[in-house]
């Protein structure tokens, strides 16, 4: 069924989160508010939708996004989901009222409910997402929030740590999960969670199935602190307790089983899932309940406490039974109920008396009687006492472990399991005992008191549903029953919640954990000092350890090759690409030749010729840098005539007019640098430059003659066919440039407008810092070496020229449809027009003359190009499709007009734009360093020198 | 025709590498200039070679073409070469007259310099 409710819940924590860091402003209480608001509203939401899923239909929503590569926003909401998003949403209010009164005044607390609300609609996404590419970016958006979450008291180092380290397990296991993730799309061929769920069969049959199911695991163990990777979740108690209790009991570690329970139909029910899941499960529960009874850190223990009993949820996900995995669902919800009591309780006492040590606490019973019976209904359930919720899932999981045969032997998971419980009885019933009962003290290290209502209201409420829950096991049925069955898949076992299941097996286990835990307890001290004699590695100095190495590891990587020498960074990526060139040639195969050698006419002998004295003498000369240059204007001029003689008038013309650009860009450059080389390097140093350069173009100029020698497919038959009719040019490559790939080009002239304005720019604060005022004070520059800057013949050659290379540039733009020409040719010849007008007459005396600035120029240009892709739109067809049209005006002959013209227009002002401004922003060099300008076109007036002659004479 | 361009491409990609590992500003511009040649020519060839077939379609006759895609990347990226020539040209001018000298890398890193402080200071040098 369909249901547009669904986005609309997932997206309202997102939204509501920009509020609260502006409703701090209005005070604490309206920002807890506004936190609680849409919080509330998507909960009201989700309740008009339950009646829907409890009758077991799935409501689905979709978003499509690139429906061609399956990627559409999907959400979902069956039985499981409901389940997840209700305990999420309904723990995030009463957190949320929990946190108003636990924050002290100096908490920045719009910034607590801001991420608070972050993590809230991350986690909806999960557990609402039918995309599983979706469910992973709200998976990795979960770990990010943690971590501003954990962090958010900036100034404890152990928050910062602890949130590092939460973010770096937890991310590594995300990087692990997408990896899995993506196999099992591949595999299903649907990245929609409700295709791959139903396709468990055809995945578990996969030879990928072992590969995705570990890096899937590798993702879900990570998440819910599984062994090995629980020893982050510990340091995460550094965050305030609210924080704690939400994402460290309630959601972001069962976001783990979540995941566990969600692909159980599709990956549960194999022996590798078994012996994996199970097994870590096992390990974690029995791990954590031991290490939980030695902890005197109140937060710690139920930290190791939570630990424990998600590795007793993985267990029972892993046993792969419908009746383990029914379990699993309810102790979720138990689980849930008194942990969440349990750490606000803890966040109380440590808010009231200044302190969370149980060593340091006793006695309280009479001092906070509310907070006693809410930490104690909290701690009797999680020890499994009749009557609590804890009880009950915990009976139906002994039965479930009972039955369970691991490696052939039936008692190993029975006996565990117990020991685990037993354990879980000791440190919960410490929890009581050592904490409310004994004698009062004198010695807290403030005078502890119940809080306020407001502070309390939300454990005792989950403190209610404990009690409730486990007096009348029937009032969690129905949601137990929906969910349960989404896990499995609809197969429902026999199960029933009661609470006297009769003399069994688990009764006998339930028992023995009952006593031994009480035993334990009763001998605690000593067991302590044992304890803490004994050596245990910590995880922490093995974590800290292993980044540490890490870091050393990459750092000397880095340093190691990028000291600061870019020759030697150029270095190494020639040889490295020589050599992946290398591997790649030797370990392939290469076909025969299939085209013949074109004949070799002796002009473009003489042009290769030509060519190759000049590159090596560029490289014998390039000390003398102005000789270096003239060589480099020779290579670039037998480039063009190559273009020329090989079918490419248009790269011929650009080739050459860039070239022309380019040397004159170099040529105002060098006035301000040395004209000399120093010689430098060594003649070793010389030699291994040598040979890497001799390899690179062997390896270059062997790869380009190898594939000239071979025929290839081209989709260019396409551009050939339908550059007149589609694109009503005849210069093909002009065609493609302003219509084929016209989305292309416009990205290119943007770059070239980005680089004009940012030459631009550095030469702004180049000037305005110490190297303008340097230039300022020299008179190297100001030399007026050649006694006549602004030759006459040159001024009036350049002026006679100006209107002829302007109407050429014309001319190349219009005709560039149709023949060798266009925009970036035509822009190019008249900067170059532009550019002898400054050369011959000046640059105050041009300046003056130019109307229009460069900067508008390249503005316009792009503005223009873009627009004529947007009237594309108007027409109702995508962006820079192209129009044209012929028109008959009397005189002339039949006239083409098409909208390509427009854009070549912008691509037109553009490139003159960004060439002139480059030039224009090093010129300006030259006036900062003193160099005089002249009024007047010519420095040398004629006529006035006339005059001298005469008064000379006279 | 083919092995004339090929080794055209190879001087210029040799001389454009050891140009580019010179310890100046100017001849690594001056490199990196050279090695965008052969990278055009590179590129353009891979539409293979052809002679009195340029890609401007003609209304008379079954004439045959060469391939105009290349021609069409190669054209942009001339003119994008230029741009960022023109952007390394400005790093230089604008590190040579902070620092006084157009070295490329940092102090004591640079690779076997015999002793950096005796080329210090060019500016002044040229100055004098």
């Amino acid at each position: 069924m369909q249901s547009n409710l669904l986005p609309i819940i997932a997206i309202l924590p997102f939204l509501g989160a920009l509020m609260p860091g502006v409703m701090i402003r209005a005070g604490r209480n309206t920002c807890a508010t506004f936190t609680a608001i849409p919080t509330l509203l998507a909960l009201v939401m989700l309740g008009t939708l339950a009646p829907a899923v409890f009758r077991g239909e799935v409501l689905i929503a979709e978003i499509e996004w690139l429906p061609q590569l399956g990627l559409s926003a999907r959400f979902f909401l069956d039985g499981l989901g409901l389940l997840f998003a209700g305990m999420i949403l309904g723990v995030g209010l009463l957190i949320t009222l929990y946190a108003r009164f636990y924050l002290s005044a100096q908490d920045p607390m719009g910034q607590f409910f801001t991420y608070l609300l972050l993590f809230q609609g991350a986690m909806l996404g999960i557990v609402l997402s039918d995309n599983i590419l979706l469910l992973l970016i709200f998976w990795e958006l979960t770990s990010l929030s943690s971590f501003l979450l954990i962090g958010y008291w900036k100034h404890l180092p152990e928050g910062r740590q602890g949130a590092r380290m939460a973010l770096a397990v937890t991310g590594a296991g995300g990087l692990a999960m997408i990896g899995g993730m993506l196999i099992l799309g591949n595999v299903v061929g649907s990245y929609n969670l409700t295709d791959i769920l139903a396709a468990g069969e055809q995945i578990k049959a996969s030879e990928w199935y072992l590969p995705a199911l570990i890096l899937i695991l590798l993702g879900a163990f990570t998440k819910s602190a599984q062994f090995p990777f629980h020893f982050w979740l510990p340091h995460a108690m550094a965050a305030p307790t609210p924080v704690s209790a939400y994402l460290h009991s309630a959601t972001m570690v069962k976001a783990g089983v979540f995941l566990m329970a969600r692909m159980w139909p599709a990956l549960a029910g194999t022996d590798a899932w078994f012996y994996i899941v199970a097994t870590t499960g096992l390990i974690t529960m029995v791990m954590g309940a031991l290490i939980a009874l030695f902890k005197d850190d109140l937060k710690a223990l139920l930290a190791f406490s939570t630990v424990s009993h998600l590795g007793l949820l993985t267990m029972l996900l892993g046993f792969g039974t419908p009746f383990a995995a029914i379990v699993a669902v309810f102790h979720i919800i138990n689980h849930l109920t008194f942990k969440a009591a349990l750490f606000m309780t803890a966040g109380i006492i440590d808010h009231e008396a200044h302190t969370r040590d149980i060593k340091r606490l006793g006695g309280l019973r009479h001092l906070m009687p509310i907070t006693f019976v809410i930490g104690t209904v909290g701690a009797l359930s999680m020890a499994g006492i009749p009557l609590f919720n804890g009880f009950l899932s915990k009976e139906m999981m002994l039965d479930a472990a009972s039955e369970t045969v691991w490696n052939g032997s039936d008692w190993a998971v029975p006996v565990l399991a117990t020991l685990g419980s037993l354990l879980s009885v000791a440190y919960s019933l410490r929890f009581i005992f050592h904490v409310f009962l004994g004698p009062k003290r004198d010695d807290y290290p403030a005078k502890p008191h119940d809080p306020p209502f407001g502070m309390w209201a939300s454990p005792a409420l989950l403190a209610l549903m404990v009690v409730a829950i486990g007096a009348m096991p029937w009032l969690a049925g129905p949601l137990v029953a929906v969910a349960g069955g989404a896990v499995t898949g609809g197969d429902m076992p026999y199960y029933s919640l009661k609470i006297w299941h009769g003399v069994n097996m688990a009764l006998f286990m339930s028992i023995i954990a009952i006593t031994g835990g009480a035993i334990l307890l009763a001998i605690h001290r000593p067991l302590d000092r044992l304890w803490n004699a004994t050596p245990r590695p910590e995880a922490k100095t093995i974590f800290d350890a292993l980044i540490a190495g890490l870091v050393r590891l990459t750092g000397g990587i880095a340093l190691g090759l990028h000291n600061g020498a870019i020759s030697r960074y150029l270095a190494i990526f020639v040889v490295s690409t020589l050599a992946i060139g290398g591997v790649a040639f030797w370990s392939g195969d290469i076909l025969a030749p299939s085209r013949e050698l074109l004949p070799v006419p002796p002009v473009v002998l003489a042009g290769w010729v030509l060519l190759v004295a000049a590159t090596v003498l560029v490289v014998l000369q390039h000390r003398n840098r102005f000789r270096a240059l003239v060589l480099i204007g020779i290579i670039g001029l037998m480039i063009s005539f190559g273009f020329v003689y090989l079918s490419a008038p248009d790269l011929a013309l650009t080739q050459i007019s860039v070239e022309t650009v380019t040397i004159m860009l170099l040529l105002l450059a060098l006035h301000f640098l040395p004209k000399e080389t120093p010689l430098e390097s060594s003649v070793a140093l010389q030699a291994r430059d040598g040979v890497i350069a001799v390899a690179a173009g062997l390896a270059v100029a062997g790869l380009a003659y190898a594939f000239m020698m071979r025929d290839f497919s081209t989709i260019s038959d396409y551009h050939l066919a339908n550059s007149k009719t589609g694109g009503g040019g005849t210069n093909v490559v002009n065609v493609i440039l302003v219509d084929f790939r016209g989305y292309d080009t416009y990205g290119e002239i943007i770059v070239l407008g980005v680089a004009g304005l940012a030459i631009f720019a550095l030469m702004e604060s180049l000037l305005r810092g110490a190297a303008g005022r340097r230039l300022r004070n020299s008179h190297h520059y100001n030399v007026d070496r050649s006694r006549d800057r602004h030759p006459l013949m040159m001024v009036v050659a350049t002026r006679a020229m100006m209107p002829i290379a302007v109407m050429v540039g014309i001319y190349l733009f219009l005709r560039g449809h149709n023949q060798p020409g266009g925009g970036f040719v035509a822009g190019l010849v008249i900067s170059i027009a532009l550019l002898m007008q400054y050369m011959a007459s000046g640059f105050a005396w041009a300046q003056r003359r130019q109307r229009i600035e460069y900067h508008a120029m390249i503005g316009w240009g792009c503005v223009i190009a873009g627009l004529t892709g947007v009237a594309s739109w108007l027409a109702g067809v995508p962006f820079l499709t192209s129009w044209f049209g012929y028109f008959e005006f009397p005189p002339i002959e039949e006239f083409e007009l098409a909208s390509a013209l427009a854009f070549d227009l912008g691509v037109f002002l553009t490139v003159l734009g960004a060439v002139m401004l480059m030039l224009f922003s090093i010129s300006r060099l030259a006036r900062h360093a003193g160099e005089t300008v002249n009024k007047e076109p010519l420095e040398y007036d004629p006529s006035k020198a006339v005059g001298r002659i005469r008064e000379g004479e006279s | 025709m083919e092995l004339i361009v090929a080794s055209g491409i190879g001087f210029l990609t040799a001389g454009g590498v050891y140009l580019m590992l010179r310890l100046r500003a100017f001849p690594v511009i001056l490199g990196l200039a050279m090695l965008s040649y052969a990278v055009n020519v590179f590129l353009f060839s891979s539409g293979r070679l052809a002679v009195n077939m340029p890609p401007v379609l003609n209304p008379y006759g079954d004439a045959t073409y060469t391939d105009p895609l290349p021609q069409a990347l190669v054209l942009t990226a001339i003119v994008i070469s230029f741009g960022m020539t023109a952007v390394l040209v400005m790093f230089a001018l604008g590190a040579f007259l902070e620092a006084g000298d157009d070295q490329i890398n940092m102090d004591g890193q640079g690779e076997e310099l015999d002793d950096p402080d005796e080329e210090k200071d060019d500016l002044t040098e040229t100055r004098a």
